[in-house]
């Protein structure tokens, strides 16, 4: 199966990446974005079979490493 | 007094922090590198060094808080041995869970690298104690993700427990209420991002920095 984890800073938690973004973003003229978050994806394989099972050990993976929870909220994708 | 400084790869003060050490408290730190499983016996302080840690791969800190030595240096924390994390050190105790909180990258986007002065918040920590009545130290930054993150709740609880150690007086990177040194409850794991190593003779612009290891080494 292939997981597909993605990472962002929770609302609340100041985004300055995103913050610079949405400036550069409003100085080349596109006036009507609001809200930029920047976040990262992690993408990989399991020899998991068991869709459930999968989501299950990605949560896992996701709660002791691949995010952390402080700060940053995460959605998992398997397919 | 027995220290170790942790040597990750990607550390780039860790030789900083052994003469800072031996110059400070008279003696020679053991080197331990990331991958060793155990910490020589009988430590009184562990110093995990600023730097980029696995080159600051997934987050700052993030995979040096996986490594094995980190599990000996939790192990040893347990037991009561002073653990103090610099910089990106503090950031590892952070992602390790021994100190809450986490680190953001700096408000205003830059790297930040520059003396800074200091509230001694709590003067009556292992790691304060050396200051006697001065209730400000000087010493210097530099970091692009010291922004220290903690919720409302968790600040309270800390500041009312007196474990806020140091404050910025002119907050460079945006820290939550100006912190820039914590400890756990037990207080003998202290989280600083302003580097307590480069600053440990005058010559490097202030001397304050030696204070705070010999107020370890008093502590023994």
């Amino acid at each position: 199966m292939r997981a597909k984890v993605e990472v962002f800073l929770k609302p609340g938690v100041l985004d300055v990446q995103g913050k610079a973004i949405e400036g550069a973003l409003q100085g080349l003229g596109f006036s009507g974005v609001t809200g930029v978050r920047v976040g990262k994806t992690i993408a990989f394989d399991l020899d998991q079979q068991d869709p459930a099972a999968a989501e299950a050990e990605v949560k896992a993976m996701c709660e002791r490493l691949l995010a952390n929870t402080v700060i940053e909220g995460y959605r998992v994708e398997i397919a | 007094m027995k220290s170790a400084v942790v040597v990750f790869p990607g550390s780039n003060c860790d030789r900083d922090c052994a003469v800072a050490l031996e110059r400070s408290t008279g003696s020679k730190p053991a080197m331990v590198w990331h991958a060793e499983t155990e910490l020589p016996a009988g430590l009184d302080l562990i110093v995990l060094p600023g730097g980029f840690s696995y080159g600051d791969y997934l987050r700052c800190g993030a995979m040096a808080a996986q490594s094995p030595a980190m599990r000996a240096v939790a192990d040893a924390a347990e037991r009561g041995v002073a653990v103090v994390g610099i910089c990106n050190g503090f950031q590892v105790l952070c992602e390790a869970g021994l100190l809450p909180g986490a680190l953001l990258r700096n408000a205003a986007l830059k790297y930040v690298c520059k003396s800074v002065a200091l509230d001694i918040v709590n003067p009556n920590t292992r790691f304060t104690a050396g200051f006697g009545e001065r209730r400000e130290a000087v010493m210097t930054v530099g970091n692009g993700e010291g922004n220290y993150f903690a919720d409302d709740e968790t600040l309270d609880r800390m500041e009312g427990e007196g474990r806020v150690v140091f404050r910025y007086r002119d907050n460079p990177n945006g820290s939550s209420r100006g912190v820039a040194a914590i400890v756990n409850p037990a207080g003998n794991v202290l989280g600083v991002m302003p580097h307590p190593d480069r600053a440990f003779e005058p010559e490097l612009g202030s001397a304050d920095g030696a204070l705070l290891f010999r107020s370890v080494a008093a502590s023994i």
